[in-house]
This record gives structure tokens, C-alpha cells and sequence, in this order.
């Protein structure tokens, strides 16, 4: 092999050894580093190999995805049966909404999407148009979905499904995050009877778990309304969301007002922002960036208590899977409605986060080592 | 035009109190604590004057009476001729089971899936990583039923139960274990394991003294092992084994004798803590990945060992971020055993806020009650980890 002549200095850089670049450097480095990293890698292998092929038969290989009752589907596989997913797959979007009116929800679903790009994404066209559109939103939807002025009213007893996770999830993120920010701003204040008022408010909420709370608005809150009133029990469960997540948000807010530095606050004043000003254009916007995960943390935890309505009777998802099952052609498949829901859930509540990742990289101005 | 010029200086006055800062700010909370006033005020006349309308009074007086229903799953003496209170007792008492073994398991597993995590081996990383993402997505209601159904419609009927070791039974009714007859010896051996932890926090505390003193280092943790374990241990074997197991028994349709764990208690304790462990994954994962990685060469450039680096340089500090979190984790497993309803275990919220309350019709009572508990759980829990983080915090120079 001859080797071609360099003048000393002109040398081209090599290229890095073979043994330190590519797929198996990679797994040297990752896998199989030392004795006990090798023990995790066949560990998590071994566990892997239990785990996969099972599962694997359970959902699709081994699955039934047509049929005419339970007995059908164990004629043909052993898996899981999802026929009964299919036949219900209607009950578990709209629940009891009426048949004809389900253009309704379709189109505050569509409707929806709309109002959420101008929101999410802040390089979507028209944004400006496209937030007061979002502002506008929920009382369009709501007027859409109980109808009344012209449309022919549904009672919210009929309400169900994933199209009730939405309501209750969306209510409920539209309106804490703005009573959860007055509370927070409550708590910091220097007048002593709100503050203590918040105090009391937030240390309450956050101390009982939202199904007492589901209770008392079920059970309770009839008595504590002028004699006569009929209130219905999907809005006073929403007042209830709505105030057990503003307890929390207003935890999350105040980390982050704690987090700016009473400089912020002193320059504001000694440029002469009043309260209002000072909060809306020096406080708040840094604040609220801060507490970006754990608001949408609190998001998440709110969408994902929706499901404790059925514990009061309300049909969500997992209170029409509950209900489907007392069908006698597909008892005992609880299995397939619960893990059904959870893929729904798992869906939305990973889309949020990821979210979130994104919006905080976004909105990162700081020195990010 | 002498209207203008008459309203002129009322308009000044009222003005110029909104504009002083100390006026302006009893004003404002003068106002405020007319309005909260008056809801209250208007809310409780309207439950005082619905009670009338009903015939209804406030009284306690039923907790005293019969409650005429049964709990399958008890830890004191409790038959359906006892009282509403007792139930509540039973109740409350099932509700403080879950959370303590939810709180001990959910810790385990989750420091486990933390140091996973934290691992570098990319694959063991990377399933810690779907496992934790899976379980906080999804909500802890469906977890405790997915469990439950699979509990419920997976295992055999006493008839052919699972059966470990001929000791254990897992059926559909239950998780059947053998239950322990403790002879007076035994107390012995109780007697020696609390000496044994009387001990060692004496001599730990003996052993710092001495490395502060004279920096001789004596090996405490093997020590303490000794004391607390090694020892009563010994004395259990050399006194003939004190405890006779009670094993269950197959007798007609289901198993006698033993002891029998409810599936109820299996699946709403072993949902709430895999649940609440990826939370606590993720926060000792955090917590230790913000000490800086100039803490660790620090300590090694002293000499110090790998795991005498993590034991008094990185975990003690970890801890400090940790464990504020992990309070708040602590209090979310604690307020989320009352979704044992939906699988009717009985808590607080199934006996005194469910069946007492439907039997009743003391809504106003019972969820008072119910409410008055889990505040009271609350506040103590967040006050023994404040009392605890100001202890921690005192270290710190």
C-alpha cells in the first residue's frame, strides 16, 4: 500500500477510529459498559421478552375485532375482544346525546380545533382574529351543545362519553387558570382579609380529595340555595372542577410570582404602574413563563379527574364502559373498556406535556448551559 | 350647572380617598368582607330555612345509632349491629391502612425507578421512561379499576385457586395467607428488635462523637444491622420459633382460617402506589440530578469511596430538593384512597360519606364529617414534613 506524501501540517484529519463510532460503539457504550451495566441490559431484555409477546397476542395477533357477543369473539381468539370497543364506539363518543343533534358536537369539535391553533401555536395566520375566535369559543360551544335561541335544547343528563371528558376538562382549564391566578395574586397581596381569605380558600381545597367535593356539590349544595332553585348537576359539578383546580393553580402561580425579584416590583412602582399595570406588564407575564410545567401539570391532573364523575352518576367514558358491561352479551370484558379508555387519556395527556417541552423551549430567553 | 358646581368637592373627597394608598386599601377590604359576609350569610339562611321547610335539624344523634350494614373488610370488631360511628371508626382506620402501605410501597418503588432512570445503561433507562410516562397519563381511576377487573375476572375461584407453597392462596375472593398466633415467647423477641433500635441510635449518635473527636471511623451500619436484625433473629431461633402459622384451608366454596386480604385492598393498594411511584420517580430523579457534578469530583479528589460519596454528599443534599415534593405526594395518595369507593372498599368515604349518609339522609353531617377528616389528615402530614424539612434545612451553612 503506498502511502501518498504530506507536506508536515497539511495532513488531512482522520477519520475517528472505527471502534468508537457506529451501532456497536454505540451499544459498547450504552449496553454493555461495565459488568453491572451488562447484568441491566439482559435484566431489561429478559424482562422485555416477558412482557412484549404477550402483550402483543393479547391486543392484535391473538384478538377478536369482530363479533356478535362475547361467545363470538372467544370462538375466535383468546385475546382481547374488541368488537365490543367497535359496537359501543358511538355510545362511548356522544353518550346519550340525541342522534339527530349530534351534528352539534361534531361541529364544537371542529369548531374547537379552530379556536385551539390561533392559541397553540402563535405563527398560525390570522392569530389575532383567532383569539378573539377562542375567547368566544366556550359560550359558542356551550350554547351549541345545551341549545336554546333556536336550537332545540338537550338536557345535560344526556351528555356522555369523551365528548363529557371535553366539556368538563375544557370548562374547567378555560376558567381555573384566570380565578387560580386572582387567588395567587390574593395570597401575595398585603391586605390582610384577602389574603387570609385565599389562604383559607386554597389550604381547604387542597386539603380534601375532588370526590368530596363531587359529593357536596351532589349531595349538599341544593341546601345552600335559595329554596326552589333547580340547579343542574353537570354545572355544579363544573363550579366544583373549576374551584379544586384554582386551588392548585394558585399554588403553582405563587411559586412563580415568588420567583420574581422584588425589583421587578419596586421599578414598576417607581415608574408609576399602578397595581393593575404592574402585575399585568412587568409581573405576571415572567411569572406565569416560570410556572409553564406545573400549569400544565395541573391541567393534566384536572383532565384526568374528570374521571371521577361517574362516582356521582355522570356518564364519561369510563361510566359508559361500567355500564356497557352489565350487558350480559359482554360481561367480564373490563379489560379491553379500560384499557381502551386509557389510550384516550394517554393520547391528550402526553400530547399536553409534550406540549408544554415545546412552549417552554419557545419562551427560553435565560443563558441555557 | 350649580348641580356641577355642588357634587364638585363630594367628588373630590371621594376621590382623593381612593387615591391615598391606606384608605384606599381599608376601603377595598372593607368592601370584600362585606361581600363574603353576605355570601355566607345568604348561604346559610337558605340551608336554615330548606332544613325547616323539610323538617330536618342538625343533630349528631344518629351516629350513635345501629348502622345495619356490613364491612367485608374490618380491623377492629364490627358486625352490622354496631353504630354509625363505628363504622366511621372502621372507615377511617381502612382509609389510614392503604395510605401507610401505599406510602411505604409507592417510596420503594418509586427511589427504584428513580435510580433506573438515572441509569446509564440506555435500555433500562429507556423502559423506566415509558413505564413513567404510561402511568402519570393515565388516570389513577382507571389504574385502580383496570387492577380490580383483572383481580376480579383473571383469577380462579377458591375452588382452584392458585396456590403457592400450600401456604398462599390467590383467588378471585381474595388473597388467602396464613395469619400468625404469637406465644408469649415471642414478645422476647420483640422486646431485644426495640433494644436493638434503642441501641443503634444511641450508638450512632456515640460514633459521630467519636469521629468528631478523635476521626476514627467505626462501621455503624453493620453494627446497627446486627443490633436491630441479626440479633433478634438469633434470639427467635434459639427460643424454638415462638410463632405457629394458622394456614388457610379449603372447606366448602371458599377457604377458612388464615388470613384474608380483600381484592378490593390489593388492587387500591397496588394501583395508588405504582401510581404515585412514577411520580416519585421522576422526583428523586430531579431531585438528585441538581446536585452538581462538581459536588461528586469533590469528593472523590478527597478520596472518598463511590458509595460513601453518594451516602454523605449527594443523597443528604438530594433529599433536601426531594423532600418537599414528596410530601405533597405523600398527601396526593392519601386523598386519592378515597376513590376506593368505585371498588367498594370501604374508607371514609364509602362508610360515614356513602352508605351511612344514603341510610341517613345526614348529608349535612356526614360529608361535614368527611371533610373535617381528610382536612385534619392533611394538615398533620404537612406539618410533620415542615417540622422535618426545618430540621433538614438547619444543616445548611
Amino acid at each position: 500500500m503506498t502511502e501518498k506524501n504530506y507536506i508536515p501540517g497539511e495532513h488531512p484529519d482522520l477519520p475517528p477510529p472505527s471502534n468508537l463510532i457506529g451501532p456497536v460503539a454505540w451499544i459498547r457504550d450504552n449496553l454493555l459498559s461495565s459488568p453491572a451495566n451488562i447484568i441491566m441490559t439482559i435484566l431489561s431484555v429478559w424482562f422485555l421478552y416477558i412482557v412484549i409477546p404477550p402483550t402483543l397476542n393479547w391486543f392484535f395477533l391473538d384478538a377478536a375485532f369482530t363479533g356478535e357477543d362475547r361467545n363470538a369473539c372467544r370462538a375466535v381468539a383468546d385475546g382481547a375482544c374488541w368488537a365490543f370497543i367497535g359496537e359501543r364506539f358511538k355510545l362511548f363518543t356522544y353518550g346519550f346525546y340525541p342522534e339527530e343533534h349530534r351534528w352539534r358536537v361534531n361541529l364544537s369539535f371542529i369548531l374547537l380545533i379552530a379556536a385551539l391553533i390561533p392559541v397553540l401555536f402563535d405563527k398560525a395566520p390570522f392569530r389575532s382574529l383567532g383569539l378573539k375566535f377562542a375567547m368566544a369559543f366556550p359560550f359558542i360551544a356551550g350554547w351549541l351543545l345545551v341549545g336554546g335561541l333556536g336550537l332545540q335544547p338537550v338536557p345535560t343528563s344526556q351528555f356522555g362519553g369523551f365528548m363529557l371528558t371535553l366539556v368538563i376538562g375544557i370548562t374547567g382549564i378555560v376558567f381555573s387558570l384566570p380565578i387560580g391566578i386572582l387567588l395567587a395574586l390574593g395570597r401575595q397581596s398585603n391586605l390582610p382579609i384577602i389574603k387570609v381569605f385565599c389562604v383559607s380558600f386554597i389550604e381547604f381545597i387542597r386539603g380534601v380529595p375532588l370526590i368530596t367535593l363531587l359529593f357536596v356539590a351532589s349531595t349538599m349544595l341544593s341546601y345552600f340555595l335559595p329554596p326552589g332553585t333547580n340547579f343542574d348537576l353537570l354545572l355544579r359539578v363544573l363550579i366544583m372542577v373549576v374551584l379544586f383546580s384554582s386551588g392548585y393553580m394558585a399554588e403553582v402561580i405563587r411559586g412563580g410570582l415568588q420567583a420574581i425579584p422584588s425589583g421587578q416590583i419596586e421599578a414598576a412602582d417607581s415608574m408609576g404602574l399602578k397595581y393593575w399595570q404592574s402585575m399585568r406588564l412587568i409581573v405576571l407575564p415572567q411569572a406565569l413563563k416560570i410556572s409553564i410545567p406545573g400549569i400544565v401539570n395541573t391541567f393534566i391532573g384536572l383532565y384526568k379527574d374528570t374521571t371521577l364523575v361517574i362516582i356521582i352518576g355522570l356518564l364519561d367514558p369510563l361510566g359508559i364502559g361500567r355500564a356497557s358491561l352489565s350487558d350480559t352479551k359482554w360481561t367480564g370484558l373490563s379489560t379491553e373498556v379500560y384499557i381502551f379508555v386509557a389510550i384516550f387519556f394517554f393520547i391528550s395527556c402526553f400530547g399536553m406535556s409534550r406540549y408544554s417541552l415545546y412552549l417552554e423551549n419557545k419562551l427560553e430567553t435565560g443563558h441555557k448551559r | 350647572m350649580s348641580e356641577a358646581i355642588a357634587s364638585q368637592p363630594q367628588r373630590n373627597i371621594i376621590s382623593r380617598l381612593w387615591n391615598d394608598k391606606e384608605t384606599r386599601s381599608v376601603i377595598i377590604q372593607i368592601i370584600a368582607f362585606a361581600a363574603i359576609f353576605a355570601f355566607f350569610f345568604f348561604m346559610v339562611r337558605n340551608a336554615i330555612s330548606n332544613l325547616e321547610s323539610i323538617g330536618k335539624d342538625i343533630s349528631l344523634d344518629f351516629l350513635s345509632q345501629p348502622s345495619s350494614y356490613d364491612i367485608s373488610q374490618s380491623l377492629i370488631e364490627y358486625s352490622s349491629r354496631s353504630t354509625h360511628f363505628r363504622a366511621m371508626i372502621v372507615g377511617i382506620l381502612n382509609t389510614l391502612l392503604v395510605a401507610v402501605f401505599g406510602v411505604i410501597l409507592a417510596t420503594l418503588v418509586g427511589f427504584l425507578l428513580g435510580v433506573l432512570r438515572l441509569s446509564k445503561n440506555w435500555l433500562t433507562n429507556r423502559l423506566a421512561y415509558v413505564y413513567i410516562e404510561y402511568v402519570r397519563n393515565v388516570p389513577v381511576l382507571l389504574h385502580i379499576l383496570l387492577l380490580h377487573g383483572i383481580i376480579v375476572h383473571s383469577l380462579p375461584l377458591p375452588k382452584n385457586a392458585l396456590n403457592l407453597g400450600d401456604a398462599a392462596f390467590l383467588t378471585n375472593r381474595g388473597f388467602f395467607i396464613p395469619s400468625p398466633n404469637f406465644e408469649p415467647l415471642f414478645w422476647v423477641v420483640t422486646g431485644l428488635f426495640a433494644a436493638g433500635i434503642i441501641f443503634s441510635i444511641w450508638f450512632s449518635r456515640y460514633a459521630h462523637k467519636v469521629q468528631d473527636a478523635t476521626g476514627r471511623h467505626y462501621p455503624v451500619f453493620w453494627i446497627n444491622l446486627g443490633a436491630i436484625i441479626v440479633v433478634p433473629v438469633l434470639a427467635y431461633f434459639i427460643l424454638g420459633s415462638p410463632i405457629t402459622w394458622e394456614i388457610p384451608e379449603l372447606a366448602g366454596f371458599n377457604f377458612k382460617g388464615g388470613m384474608v386480604v380483600r381484592p378490593e385492598f390489593v388492587a387500591l393498594w397496588i394501583a395508588l402506589s405504582f401510581y404515585t411511584a412514577a411520580f416519585i420517580g421522576e422526583i428523586v430523579r430531579s431531585g438528585i440530578s441538581a446536585i452538581s457534578w462538581g459536588q461528586t469530583e469533590a469528593a472523590a479528589a478527597l478520596g472518598l469511596s463511590r458509595g460513601r460519596i453518594l451516602n454523605l454528599v449527594i443523597i443528604p443534599q438530594a433529599l433536601r430538593i426531594i423532600i418537599p415534593p414528596l410530601t405533597s405526594q405523600y398527601l396526593n395518595l392519601t386523598k386519592n384512597s378515597s376513590l376506593a369507593i368505585a371498588i367498594g372498599y370501604m374508607d371514609i368515604v364509602a362508610t360515614i360519606g356513602g352508605v351511612t349518609l344514603n341510610q341517613t339522609g345526614r348529608e349535612m353531617e356526614s360529608m361535614t364529617i368527611v371533610l373535617l377528616l381528610y382536612l385534619t389528615f392533611s394538615l398533620l402530614i404537612s406539618s410533620f414534613m415542615n417540622w422535618y424539612n426545618k430540621r433538614i434545612k438547619l444543616v445548611e451553612r
